[in-house]
């Protein structure tokens, strides 16, 4: 009964979600302020109706009602409560409620926050809103309906792919889709202000903190779901510019452009149709991964079940939306007045500069993710394109962006003189390479780990002294405190996040540069050596989860100057898919990870196939990574940057 | 900007929708073998000789008259670690004869792999540039063919094999076109 009822709620939704289209569209037209009006209440009660919808979705899913299709294929009544809840968006259908769940929630929040923006300006948002909406609602309901029942019911789950039972993979899908859903904000906006004709301060006020949420959600979820695959998949790697990977870091490169130009709109009134158009671009990218991971035009390890009549559903979406704001965008854009010219040697020069970079670094990311699909068209063969490609033209790319951000922030806006900076630049250089040569004199490293490590201390030393020169020279200590705390939390926030990208190079560089593995056969009581560590096998145990069971083996670790530790790798069996899982163990601290793989026991019995790399720094990655999240939280907090702004300018132009 | 710069993006992104609609109308599922080859004889392939492991050619496959696999695979390639040990399984335990074609691998990297974790296949043969690959149609490594006693293509498994695979599909269809 509660899984019809949120049935009937969805379909309720898509006929509000429609009305949310079309009436604001047509108050516009007929400048009628009460029909413009209505999109605040619909957004409201489609965010209602969709939370009750996936309510009783969630409640299927933790009673394990296996009459209902998707949770009898995708759920266990033996598995724990928390993979019971994260199994709702563990698979296609559940996920689109996921995605429409957060869609709604974030129109009401503009609503809610939005009342006192010109009424003209917030109607249309919403309006855009509420078709994005009704498109994927009816995409939900005509090919993937998740409240489908079943005709026998089940009396077991089919279970659930168990490399997916981890923590890190159950919060990664909501965090990557407050992202992705995010960026339909900014879209919205776009599509209002290219239909205004206009992109005044309140536009722009509105679109920076709306990106800074998205792209902190992106962050997180990207890196949430890279320290899972670190962790889970059980080689010791964290990136592998796999297909699905791809469709959340492009979107992620097109954000990241989108807040820097951002930036010089804001502050120069300048690069607004660039700013427009990148956020047309981001959201198509949000898009195009959703269709890349469910269409099945690209192969991945981890894409969902494909059906071709769902990719043409999502084809027709993207032609939708992006071709259609990208109309808009051809008629539009001309007639948006921009600023002036600008000198290049300023700091929206700089700002342009890094747009440049992240484009290109974003094109780079979708020509080589889709090449095996041009490839197929020009000559009929198949094509993979690896790591190998995207390292290098990856890596070329963001080395002159990050030369480039440690002192873009110390020039000036307009015209800056490079005579004054000059001095900066050449001490922070110097410091940099001295550092960096005598590191990799002493642990003697190679010459791309000399790059990183250089490129890591250039980019901290940098921001560093642009922080303190901002604060001021030459002051007291006491002095120096009171006036650093005096700086806007958005100063912070980007010194703080360009730290991050700093900390996450360097966690890169060292953690392949004096990475070491050993592959071996092992006997239990045997020793292996790695860096100095002691490992030996002491034995294997059997032990019981609640839904598997597994041999577990157990090390002994010994190094200098440490009490002996113990460390317990498994090969976990889960009988209701007749999967067999490695479950590597991790030793981990900031200077670096020991990861034991235990494999398959080899023929004669005895002996077991063992992988343990140790990787050093590998928790910088994430550590950098968090940064540029915090970063952009503590942005977020500063007070212009507040969601709310323009509630305070006064609301005189409504019926305009 | 200019009003003709602003339909650029517009006409970029009109000509990958284009190849998307190909992609989606004209190819049913790119993880199944382009139709061409499925069910035709495996293609000649020309492969070097790895180290002193017994070359893999077209002849040595035939003249087993049973049914075998044929298995790209890669040092460099993660999932085709993983996938080793059963192979592994396959050869050992229910004497499966494993054609290996090691693909764009450096020599000493592979021959460092079989050594530790043990030689899977019956006979190999390094690809080095992967012609020889693009020629089975392969798309990315690991990937398995299934052949039958006549050599004719009968399966295609793209990405590693797992024990569910094993269990599940490649062994089943071997039995079944014993």
């Amino acid at each position: 009964m509660i899984i019809e009822l949120g049935h009937y709620c969805l379909a309720l939704v898509l006929a509000i979600s429609l009305f949310q289209f079309f009436v604001p569209a047509l108050g516009v037209r007929y400048k009628s302020s009460s029909l413009m009006r209505s999109s605040f209440i619909t957004a409201y009660i489609s965010f209602l109706l969709v939370s009750l919808s996936f309510l009783s979705l969630t409640y299927a899913y933790v009673t394990s009602d296996f009459s209902v299709s998707l949770v009898a294929q995708n759920s266990h009544s033996l598995k724990p409560l928390i993979y019971k809840i994260s199994g709702v968006w563990g698979n296609h259908e559940g996920s689109l409620m996921l995605w429409i769940l957060i869609l709604t929630f974030y129109s009401a929040t503009v609503a809610l926050v939005g009342r006192k923006l010109p009424l003209k300006l917030i109607s249309l948002v919403l309006s855009c809103q509420g078709l994005i909406a009704s498109a994927f609602i009816s995409f939900i309901l005509f090919t993937s309906n998740p409240f489908i029942r079943l005709f026998f019911p089940n009396i077991e789950g089919e279970g659930f792919n168990p490399i997916l039972q981890d923590f890190g993979l159950a919060i990664h899908p909501p965090f990557l889709y407050l992202g992705y859903v995010g960026l339909s904000i900014t879209f919205s906006f776009s599509i209002a202000a290219l239909l205004i004709g206009k992109v005044d301060t309140i536009w722009v006020k509105w679109v920076r903190p709306w990106t800074l949420i998205a792209w902190v959600f992106l962050t997180i979820g990207i890196a949430l779901g890279s320290w899972w695959a670190y962790r889970e998949l059980g080689w010791g790697g964290w990136w592998f510019w796999d297909p699905v990977e791809n469709a959340s870091f492009m979107p992620w490169l097109a954000t990241t452009a989108l807040l820097h130009s951002s930036i010089v709109a804001e502050k120069r009134d300048t690069l607004k149709a660039w700013t427009i158009l990148l956020a047309i671009v981001a959201f198509s990218f949000s898009l195009l991964g959703t269709f890349i991971v469910r269409s099945g035009v690209l192969i991945s390890v981890h894409a969902f079940a494909t059906d071709p009549s769902r990719g043409l559903y999502i084809l027709l979406l993207l032609v939708l939306f992006t071709g259609g704001a990208l109309v808009l965008f051809a008629k539009k854009a001309s007639h948006l007045k921009s600023g002036s010219l600008f000198q290049p040697l300023s700091r929206e020069g700089a700002l342009v500069i890094n747009n440049i970079i992240f484009a290109s670094a974003a094109a780079t990311v979708l020509l080589g993710t889709l090449y095996p699909i041009f490839i197929d068209a020009v000559n009929n063969s198949k094509v993979s394109v690896g790591p190998p490609y995207f390292e290098a033209v990856f890596i070329p790319l963001m080395v002159p962006a990050i030369l480039l951000c440690a002192f873009s922030p110390m020039l000036s806006w307009k015209r800056a003189n490079i005579e004054n900076i000059m001095e900066r630049i050449i001490a922070v250089f110097i410091c940099s390479i001295l550092l960096t040569s005598i590191l990799v004199f002493i642990y003697n490293g190679s010459a791309s780990a000399f790059l990183g490590v250089f490129l890591g201390f250039w980019l901290i030393l940098g921001t560093t002294y642009e922080f303190i020169i901002k604060v001021g020279i030459k002051l007291s200590f006491k002095t120096f405190i009171k006036r650093s705390l005096k700086l806007p939390r958005s100063a912070y926030g980007m010194s703080l996040a360009h730290i991050g990208v700093a900390i996450f190079v360097i966690g890169v560089t060292v953690s392949s540069a004096w990475r070491e593995e050993i592959e071996q056969p092992i006997l239990i009581g045997e020793k292996v050596i790695i860096n100095n560590m002691e490992l030996s096998f002491l034995s294997i145990n059997n032990v019981k989860g609640p839904n598997w069971i597994a041999d577990r083996g157990e090390f002994e670790v010994v190094r200098k100057g440490k009490n002996k530790e113990f460390m317990y790798p498994e090969r976990r069996f889960y009988p209701a898919s007749q999967v067999n899982t490695s479950e590597p163990a991790i030793m981990s601290n900031i200077l670096f990870d020991l990861y034991i793989v235990l494999g398959e026991s080899l023929n004669n019995d005895k002996s077991y196939s063992l992988r343990v790399y140790y990787s050093p720094f590998i928790n910088w990655i994430w550590l950098g990574i968090l940064l540029m999240a915090l970063g952009g939280i503590l942005s977020l907090t500063d007070r212009k940057h507040r969601l709310g702004y323009a509630i305070k300018i006064n609301n005189e132009n409504i019926s305009k | 900007m200019k009003k003709k710069y602003s339909y650029l993006p517009l006409i970029f992104f009109f000509i990958l929708v284009l190849f998307f609609a190909r992609q989606l109308i004209l190819k049913e599922d790119p993880s199944e073998l382009p139709s061409v080859l499925l069910e035709k004889s495996l293609p000649k392939i020309k492969l070097d000789k790895l180290s002193d492991y017994k070359l893999f050619n077209k002849k040595n496959l035939l003249q087993l008259n049973e049914p075998s696999l044929v298995n790209v695979w890669s040092s460099w390639c993660a999932p085709c670690q993983i996938e080793h040990e059963f192979l592994m399984t396959m050869s050992r335990s229910n004497n499966i004869k494993i054609f290996g074609i090691n693909y764009k691998d450096d020599k000493q990297d592979a021959i460092k792999v079989l050594k530790l974790n043990g030689n899977p296949f019956y006979a190999i043969g390094r690809d080095d540039d992967g012609t020889q690959a693009i020629n089975l149609g392969v798309y990315g490594v690991p990937e398995t063919f299934i052949i039958d006693a006549s050599g004719n293509i009968r399966y295609r498994h793209v990405g590693p094999i797992l024990e569910y695979d094993m269990n599940n599909t490649i062994l089943p269809i071997l039995n079944k076109i014993k």
